[in-house]
């Protein structure tokens, strides 16, 4: 008996007999003698339960997790504590195991959750129109594309390059389907810089993206960018850290039209990258055009209040080539997380959160930028994260803080040419203040001990 | 006793009058936010431990928030029962059948759930430097390397996020391919029986979508797709067995006839678990082929996600998979295999998403091969088949057979399609009116109005892990309510009885969309 089957020897043939075949083989006849595989699979043989956790287990250890380090390992992707709540909601088998909600009646649960999620996201965005969550962020910016050339009957976009640089990159994936031109926009100090957007937006543009706070940490004013955008009649899109959206100016109020993002940091583990969400809210005119599911409240033929998925005419499995995105399995369980998360923070908790990262990460900012050999990459304001500039190799600066249990950061040069002498450091609420001290004393010493990447490059140049 | 009792409720619940609701289910409906009181907390942050500054001295005054988002102010306790309540209101594959065709609806091992969680999996950053994330980047390698040989295929890309992603990146990727040769191919074929994302996904790609008609025995019409089939068509997609739950006997002809004008041939997974170990899609000519893992390899669906969209493709279409790649270096110093992420693809057609994908997917399915091997995975699609198979057979008779008689009688493989067109002719009820009133007596309905070439379509996949018993059952179910119906037809009309709510007002939604918490 495989492992999770039921099928007795007799059950196989009394269901066989009953189908009047004699085989198994006979139930494959229809799969002509070409193309069927006539030798086992090369798999090796099923495990037993232990032994599989023990293999797993196995791989498992030989990872540097977060609990293994003291982590400012940030890029999109964050360290924040995820409450036990989370964990034994969405293991339930109520949310755990069901399918997209098709049959409403008997899947009000999972249909309220989206509605709440909605509300929440709408709440963090200042957008009155948002889904129940797509794959992750990168692919979220790449889908409001989609909905930007479809909203202005335009082809070009333009992304800042504070822009997340997985994002930049979807979007030139998703744009050879699109038939779209994209273009990059330099920084300045760190921002966007305006001058040299306003000079690349032109009538044939559809949507202008940013990031806020950006990939370098700063904070983006965003208003004068929408301005920008809107003057040519182009969208202004906005990818956000949820948590940043704790303490700045909403993009639904300083002009947005589509803010999107990476979903993890609310409530959703760092699973080397994924499963997590991503959210995508818009203004009121674009809700025929939204991908994805979206819950919506009505009422039974008793009366009672209820939620159906709504506007179903935008997705695939009505609408097929004309649907407005091909999304069908999205991230359910993960936007769960998400809106119990931010229920436990509540309203009071999700403002501390943010006030309380905003003044850690000036100190350790600051902190560091103090270091011999270290200086901010950029003086805008940040929220959560932060560039710095190091005059000793990063990869060995990395090295050397790594052996003595620090993850210092994400390094900038690969992303960033410009920037091969650049660090990210990320805080959450899990980096206390006695954390960020050891890192700047670890830290000094490692640029100290590091070759100066200065006379490196001198020495490069005489030989 | 030999006979198994059925586990799942086949007496049906009161049509009208009382009803056997918990108090969970009779509950109005109150979101989160409604019970939110002013000043009620769940969450303790860390103490300040760094200077209090004014927000302002560090973020300009006009870049900060004037009024905080209104999230829910609630206790903890009022959080757990929140959602504990609203979680009765689901039904579940936990709970019960869920023969729901093409999802795939198989028993979600809790085992993968505990190695997800292991640390070293669920708190690995994303960014960490590969020489300290090996048994993460060696878990991908292996779960590719099983793709490979499950699919039949030689290169794997788990990038993907679900299958409609899977899609996409398939015909990006036939795009670059035909770019690449300098050519520009303005079409796809996609079968009439196909499922939704296909024609969506092609129109995202940026091609002309062109759809292939069924013959009489529930395949591809050949003639016609011999006719559609020209040096502008870049590729057809294709499940096989198709969305009727038929293999498709011609499909060396078909690749044939795709490969004769320079066209790719995309397989969309969604049916593989009718085939696992018996036959594999690059054997029968296809050249990218995407992974459903929360449909053959046991991811839960999680009410509509996470899933997992791997692609495997042929040598041909290898240099232009997304990147990153996980890839296996050999290590001349013998201190073992070095796994990397290697970027240095310059015909790959970029990123589909960000960092290495749905990570913790990937574990749950590597979890489950590794528990069910070679032989389990081809046991577990024969299982399926069988399944299906028997149901099929005790549908075919009585009530079920005269009613909702099988859309095309051939021998299915892991999934069968009625038709209500009888039941709605002769008996005035729909297949939604059948689909309803299964909810009161505890099944999840199959897939109804899907393939839209079938009238009142209700598609079956019952699995292999179900018993024998959950399929009498079911059967039982379906002839009780059609006993129903000759009865009185109005039951099934008003149906369902016993559920949290009664049939919704869809129409008002859509009209008027309410989709968030007023403030």
């Amino acid at each position: 008996m495989s492992r999770y089957t039921s099928a007795t020897d007799a059950d196989r043939e009394r269901m066989l007999a009953a189908v009047g075949v004699g085989s198994i083989d006979e139930l494959f006849a229809e799969i002509p003698d070409g193309v069927r595989l006539r030798r086992e699979l090369e798999l090796e043989p099923g495990l037993t339960e232990s032994e599989v956790f023990e293999r797993l287990s196995a791989l498992a250890a030989k990872n540097v997790h977060a609990d293994a380090e003291v982590s400012f390992l940030g890029a999109g992707m964050y360290d924040h504590y995820v409450p036990a709540i989370v964990d034994a909601i969405v293991s339930r088998s109520e949310f755990l195991t069901p399918y997209t909600p098709y049959q409403p009646e008997i899947s009000q649960g999972g249909l309220q959750a989206m509605f709440e999620f909605q509300t929440a996201i709408s709440e963090l965005t200042a957008l009155p129109v948002a889904n129940a969550a797509l794959y992750e962020g990168p692919s979220s910016v790449a889908s409001a594309a989609y909905l930007a050339i479809a909203a202005t009957k335009r082809g070009k976009l333009i992304a800042s390059r504070g822009l997340h640089p997985h994002s930049r990159e979807a979007l030139r994936t998703y744009s050879a389907g699109y038939g779209s031109e994209l273009s990059d926009v330099g920084l300045s100090d760190g921002g966007t810089d305006a001058g040299a957007l306003e000079e690349s937006i032109d009538e044939q543009t559809a949507a202008v993206f940013v990031q806020y706070p950006n990939f370098l940490g700063a904070v983006e004013d965003l208003e004068p960018l929408a301005e920008l955008a809107h003057a040519k009649g182009a969208l202004l899109i906005c990818a956000c850290d949820p948590i940043a959206l704790s303490v700045l100016r909403p993009p639904g109020e300083c002009g947005a039209d589509v803010a999107v993002g990476e979903g993890q940091p609310l409530g959703n583990r760092l699973d080397y990258g994924g499963p997590s969400f991503g959210f995508f809210a818009a203004t009121e005119e674009h809700i025929r055009r939204m991908p994805g599911r979206i819950a919506g409240e009505t009422t039974d033929g008793d009366g009672r209040r209820g939620f159906v998925l709504t506007l179903q005419t935008r997705e695939q499995h009505i609408r097929r080539e004309k649907a407005t995105h091909n999304i069908c399995t999205a991230q359910a369980l993960n936007a769960l997380a998400g809106v119990v998360y931010l229920s436990w923070l509540g309203k009071q908790g999700f403002a501390e959160l943010g006030e309380l990262l905003v003044r850690r990460t000036a100190y350790a900012r600051e902190a560091l930028a103090k270091i011999e050999g270290v200086e901010v990459l950029h003086e805008a304001p940040v929220v959560r994260e932060f560039a710095l500039r190091l005059e000793a190799p990063v990869a060995e600066v990395l090295e050397r803080c790594a052996e003595e249990g620090f993850g210092a950061g994400y390094p900038l040069g690969r992303d960033y040419p410009e920037h091969e002498d650049g660090l990210l450091v990320a805080l959450t609420e899990r980096r206390s203040r006695e954390d960020i001290d050891r890192f700047a004393e670890l830290l000094g010493r490692a640029v100290a001990a590091a070759e100066p990447r200065v006379r490196r490059v001198e020495q490069e140049v005489a030989t | 006793m030999s006979e198994g009792a059925p586990n799942t409720l086949i007496e049906p619940r009161p049509p009208h009058g009382e009803t056997s609701e918990t108090p969970a289910q009779r509950d109005r409906a109150v979101t989160i936010f409604e019970r939110s009181v002013e000043g009620r907390r769940a969450a303790q942050l860390p103490e300040a431990d760094v200077p209090q500054r004014p927000l302002q001295e560090l973020i300009p005054q006009r870049l900060l928030r004037q009024r905080p988002a209104e999230l829910p102010e609630v206790s903890e306790p009022e959080i757990v029962r929140h959602y504990n309540r609203i979680s009765r209101r689901n039904f579940d594959l936990d709970t019960g059948f869920y023969p729901l065709g093409s999802c795939t609806m198989k028993h979600n091992p809790r085992l993968n759930e505990r190695v997800a969680a292991l640390p070293g999996h669920a708190r690995l950053h994303p960014a960490q430097d590969p020489q300290r994330a090996q048994g993460a980047l060696e878990l991908m390698w292996l779960l590719q390397q099983a793709l490979v040989e499950i699919c039949g295929l030689p290169h794997v890309s788990l990038q993907p996020s679900a299958g409609s992603h899977g899609e996409l990146a398939g015909l990006l990727l036939t795009r670059a391919y035909h770019g690449d040769r300098g050519e520009e191919r303005t079409k796809v074929l996609t079968a009439d029986t196909a499922h939704g994302t296909n024609p969506a996904s092609v129109t995202m790609a940026g091609y002309e979508l062109v759809k292939v008609a069924t013959n009489e025995r529930g395949g591809v019409h050949l003639d016609e797709l011999r006719s559609k089939a020209d040096e502008q068509t870049a590729c057809l997609m294709l499940t096989n067995p198709n969305t009727l739950g038929l293999f498709d006997e011609n499909i060396a002809e078909i690749a044939e006839i795709l490969h004769s004008v320079g066209a790719t041939l995309y397989y969309d997974g969604a049916n593989l678990n009718a085939i696992m170990g018996r036959s594999r899609p690059g054997d029968m000519g296809f050249d990218i082929v995407h992974v459903n893992l929360h449909k053959s390899f046991s991811q839960p669906h999680g009410g509509g996600g996470p899933g997992a969209g791997p692609i495997a493709v042929s040598d041909r279409i290898e240099p232009f998979l997304p990147r990153p790649q996980v890839v296996r270096r050999g290590d001349g110093n013998g201190a073992g295999p070095v796994f990397e992420l290697d970027y240095e693809r310059p015909k790959s057609i970029g990123r589909l998403r960000g960092f290495q994908g749905n990570f913790g997917v990937f574990v749950r399915s590597y979890a489950y091969i590794l528990s069910l091997g070679g032989d389990g995975l081809t046991e577990a699609s024969e299982t399926a088949v069988l399944n299906a198979n028997y149901l099929l057979a005790r549908l075919s008779q009585g009530r079920t057979g005269k009613y909702l008689p099988v859309a095309f009688d051939r021998r299915c493989m892991h999934e069968f399609v009625l038709s209500g067109a009888p039941a709605k002719r002769e008996l005035g009820v729909k297949t939604l009116d059948v689909a309803k009133r299964l909810l009161d007596y505890g099944f999840h309905p199959p897939t109804v109005y899907f393939p839209l070439l079938v009238d009142e379509a209700l598609m079956v996949e019952p699995t292999e892990t179900e018993t024998r018993e959950t399929l009498d059952a079911f059967a039982e179910a379906l002839d009780h309510i059609l006993a129903e119906a000759e009865e009185n037809p109005e039951i099934l009309r008003d149906a369902p009885y016993s559920t949290p709510v009664r049939r919704l007002d869809e129409v008002a939604a859509n009209r008027k969309p309410v989709i968030r918490q007023a403030r």
